[in-house]
């Protein structure tokens, strides 16, 4: 497995999608309850979410599994529709499956009969000439160390190398918003690095706004410019939703000293924030 | 966690995955081959003897000989080829305008909510008549003309394609459909690019069932009303108490759909191997 350390440049004669600015407004999402007999009427996942994302900016998503993070990605990207309030994407509502952004799930969903070089081949936006295509999708493959496994299929690679495909095929898009379900997950320590550093560079060469939902509190802090927490409100009744607990703007330009005293009180905030208390607070 | 820049740097682990298919299931094509022969021979040597010793009167089972004798005789009419073309012909049409048919409409009740309400009860009701319950009805039609049998062939092979091909597209990975809406594939183009490609192996082994049942429904049209045709041979020899000829005809049944069969499996196994 070979990361190639080629520069990253933006897409070749891609023509430039700027980046979007997101907004949030009283946004909410409840899922009916299922229809059993005797189920209380679930509350709702999502609730009075407001945020306004700049256009550039990288979000970071952080939160407890099930408190609507991938919903939150899904409804900027139009794949499911808020219950209440709104999201506007450069001011304009948001459509379905907007060709404004892309999305790179939280699992691979690689079509499993298509090579890597193909299904990285499949966000290109319509439009894009054959040859540039090409060049396009061979410079993403080799970007996320997977050139020589490019004419492999899903079957034949490993979780994380499916996970760098789907990475790479949500990038083919060139999207103005960018939006990243737990894009590292299934990655090893060396790899997430890396990966984390081609994302950097990546927004650094084409404007694009990312919005990433991670687990990982040192990944968001890395990463992002602001850290936004989901949760329920401790005092909240029972069936309140989630919403935004936290908002951090991480100090400090990237790439960021992993161990300076400023991000160690941050991450202990937002483990706080998770529910893990610092050992010595006990 | 805390000291995340002391990670060492090393060699990634080297995940060495080369594209292989998993090895089969060990058996060489040449036992396969004559693994499957032993059984037609073994047959082939009892019903030999069972009929030179006498132990079954030829009237009731010829010999192979006599079966051997039926056929050089029929050929040298010039009857068997023709029998044969015809009846092969006939299958051919009727099993790739149902096929066709099948595809059709399996995919658009299997692709559209509407379309399977509005639709589906009645495919469904149609496919309950048994098959000879159309004979009449298409003889009185259509005569005994070509069109009778190759509509009776044709709704015959149109069933299992439509079956499969409207359930499998009800089943298609869900994931994998929103995924390619997420990057702007609509329509058509959602269809050839993920939908169609999804269901290739089930569209295959339908593809085969309906071959089946397309010379099962030929059998019963020539039966009936024909007067040419493997299913003519059964029912003329049948009246002529030509035993011969109708052992014949069986063994050329089998024969002809064993073959056809085993070209659709071909493609099914490419298949499979290639869109499973
Ligand atoms: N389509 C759906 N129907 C019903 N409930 C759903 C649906 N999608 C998500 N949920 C529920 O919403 C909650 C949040 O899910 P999700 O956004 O996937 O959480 P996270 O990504 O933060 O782990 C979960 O309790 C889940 O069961
Ligand atoms: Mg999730």
């Amino acid at each position: 497995m070979v990361l190639t350390q080629a520069p990253v440049t933006a897409h070749p004669g891609h023509v430039g999608q700027r980046a979007f600015g997101v907004e949030f407004a009283g946004l909410g999402r409840a899922f009916a309850a299922p229809r059993r007999r005797g189920a209380t009427a679930a509350g709702p996942v999502l609730q009075d979410v407001s945020l306004r994302i700049e256009p550039g900016e990288i979000v970071a998503v952080l939160g407890p599994s099930g408190c609507g993070k991938s919903t939150l990605l899904r409804i900027v990207g139009g794949l499911d529709r808020p219950s209440t309030g709104s999201v506007a994407i450069d001011g304009a509502p948001v459509s379905e499956f907007d060709p404004r952004c892309a999305i790179g799930f939280q699992e691979p969903r690689l079509l499993p009969w298509r090579t890597l070089e193909h299904n990285v081949a499949l966000g290109l936006p319509r439009g894009v000439p054959r040859a540039e295509g090409r060049e396009i999708v061979a410079e993403l493959v080799s970007l996320v160390g997977l050139a020589n496994f490019s004419q492999h299929t899903p079957r034949q690679i490993s979780g994380g190398m499916a996970q760098r495909t789907s990475l790479a095929r949500a990038l083919a898009r060139n999207p103005g918003v960018l939006l990243l379900d737990e894009p590292f997950g299934a990655l090893d320590a060396l790899t997430r690095l890396k990966m984390q550093d081609l994302l950097l560079d990546v927004h650094a060469a084409a404007p694009t706004t990312v919005l990433l939902v991670t687990h990982d509190v040192d990944e968001a802090l890395q990463l992002a410019d602001r850290v936004i927490l989901l949760g329920r409100s401790p005092d909240a009744p029972g069936t309140a939703g989630n919403d935004i607990r936290q908002v951090i703007t991480v100090p400090g330009e990237r790439p960021r000293d992993r161990g300076s005293a400023e991000l160690a009180e941050l991450r202990a905030q937002l483990l706080g924030g998770l529910g893990i208390e610092r050992h010595s607070a006990h | 966690m805390t000291d995340s820049t002391g990670i060492a740097i090393g060699n990634a682990p080297a995940v060495a995955v080369t594209p292989s298919r998993a090895p089969r299931t060990g058996t060489r094509r040449w036992v396969v081959a004559v693994g499957g022969a032993v059984l037609p021979l073994a047959i082939l040597v009892v019903w030999q003897v069972v009929t030179t010793t006498g132990l079954v009167p030829t009237s009731q089972v010829p010999s192979p000989q006599m079966v051997w004798e039926a056929a050089v005789d029929l050929a040298q009419r010039g009857l068997l080829g023709q029998y044969i073309a015809i009846s092969t012909q006939r299958v051919i049409i009727g099993f790739l305008i149902g096929a066709a048919l099948g595809l059709a409409l399996g995919a658009v009740v299997g692709l559209s909510r509407f379309a399977d309400i509005l639709l589906a009860p009645t495919l469904g009701a149609i496919r309950a008549v048994p098959s000879l319950a159309w004979v009449p009805l298409l003889i009185l039609w259509f005569k005994i003309g070509e069109e009778s049998k190759i509509i009776l062939i044709t709704i015959g092979a149109f069933f299992p394609v439509y079956t499969t091909v409207a359930a499998a597209l009800r089943h298609v990975d869900r994931q994998l459909v929103e995924a390619g809406r997420a990057f702007g594939y609509r329509g058509v183009r959602l269809f050839f690019t993920v939908q169609l490609p999804a269901v290739i192996p089930s569209v295959a082994s339908g593809l085969r069932l309906a071959l089946a049942q397309a010379w099962l429904f030929l059998v019963a049209a020539e039966l009936i009303a024909a007067s040419m045709g493997l299913g003519f041979l059964l029912s003329d020899s049948g009246n002529n108490g030509r035993i011969d000829r109708i052992f014949l005809a069986i063994i050329l049944l089998a024969v002809l759909g064993k073959l056809t069969d085993s070209i659709l499996a071909l493609f099914e196994r490419w298949a499979v191997r290639k869109w499973a």
